[in-house]
């Protein structure tokens, strides 16, 4: 029980990685793109659970609410639209997939290198920031709210905007003719 | 020794990163290529949330919202672009679309 005390936050940090990483490969090598749309689902309930472990609780759960459930049944309804029968005839990868392999592994060499040389400085982490809104100890979303709604209006809105036209655009594009 | 620090989520970000990129890369089927941009999207998140917890700085949440806002609408169009492609070609295969003018 000690043990778990005081590393039970890292060993879910762990466990939530190791899922996120192994969801990720399934979406990548997985022939069936609904089995692929599975697998993306438990990479975005393992992110979610690391952005917990991160202190961004409502981040968190709007990863759970947008990804898991908005993008995610979008992706289905699509993977169902579509007529699949063809799949198992045809090549999964392209021809260029094991340079693109070589070159990935190589790119995650050069960011762990340099990352893991690089002095980041002491963690400092003051939980207090995450939960503070107008000085006061509310939680996490208000936090955010308050931030948003005061220093990020203009991107606030200039997002709304971007939905709207990225609304338009799929209905447009979805349409029959 | 087990102890997690930003370093650990960095290389979680960097994996999902990399297998995203060989995802967008490598795979002939639109609809694996589109589910890969979203896996880098959320490796970008990742970073955004652990350098905010290391520089206890709220902004880094707040990026990571937008982020998943633009990968909401990068979603919802990247889809409406592959069924007018498949009511075009009867297909979801990449490099059946390669012609400008169908």
């Amino acid at each position: 029980m000690d043990f778990l005390t005081s590393y039970g936050a890292d060993l879910l940090f762990y466990l939530f990685a190791l899922l996120a990483v192994v969801g990720a490969l399934g979406v990548v090598t997985l022939r069936n793109p609904m089995y692929g749309a599975l697998s993306l689902l438990v990479t975005f309930l393992a992110v979610a659970a690391l952005f917990l472990l991160r202190s961004a609780e409502f981040v968190g759960i709007v990863q759970i609410f947008v990804y898991a459930g908005g993008i995610m049944v979008l992706f289905l309804f699509v993977i169902m639209l579509v007529n699949l029968h063809k799949l198992p005839q045809l090549k999964l990868f392209g021809g260029q997939s094991l340079i693109v392999a070589v070159l990935a592994i190589l790119l995650f060499a050069f960011f762990a290198y340099f990352f893991l040389q690089a002095e980041l400085g002491p963690e400092h982490v003051r939980p207090e920031v995450f939960v503070t809104a107008r000085g006061e100890a509310l939680g996490n979303s208000q936090a955010v709210a308050w931030n948003l709604y005061t220093q990020h209006l203009l991107p606030f809105e200039i997002a709304s905007v971007f939905l709207l036209v990225a609304m338009i655009g799929a209905v447009v594009l979805g349409r029959r003719q | 020794m087990f102890e997690v620090t930003t370093t650990h989520f960095l290389v979680v970000s960097f994996l999902l990163f990399t297998i995203g990129l060989f995802g967008i890369a490598a795979r002939k089927n639109m609809i694996t290529v589109l589910m890969s941009i979203e896996l880098v999207l959320n490796s970008v998140n990742i970073n955004l949330i652990a350098f905010s917890y290391h520089l206890s700085d709220l902004t880094g949440q707040i990026f990571s919202i937008f982020t998943i806002t633009v990968a909401a609408g990068e979603a919802a169009v990247g889809l409406g672009i592959l069924i007018a492609l498949y009511r075009l070609r009867e297909t979801t295969t990449l490099d059946q679309a390669a012609e400008l003018k169908g």
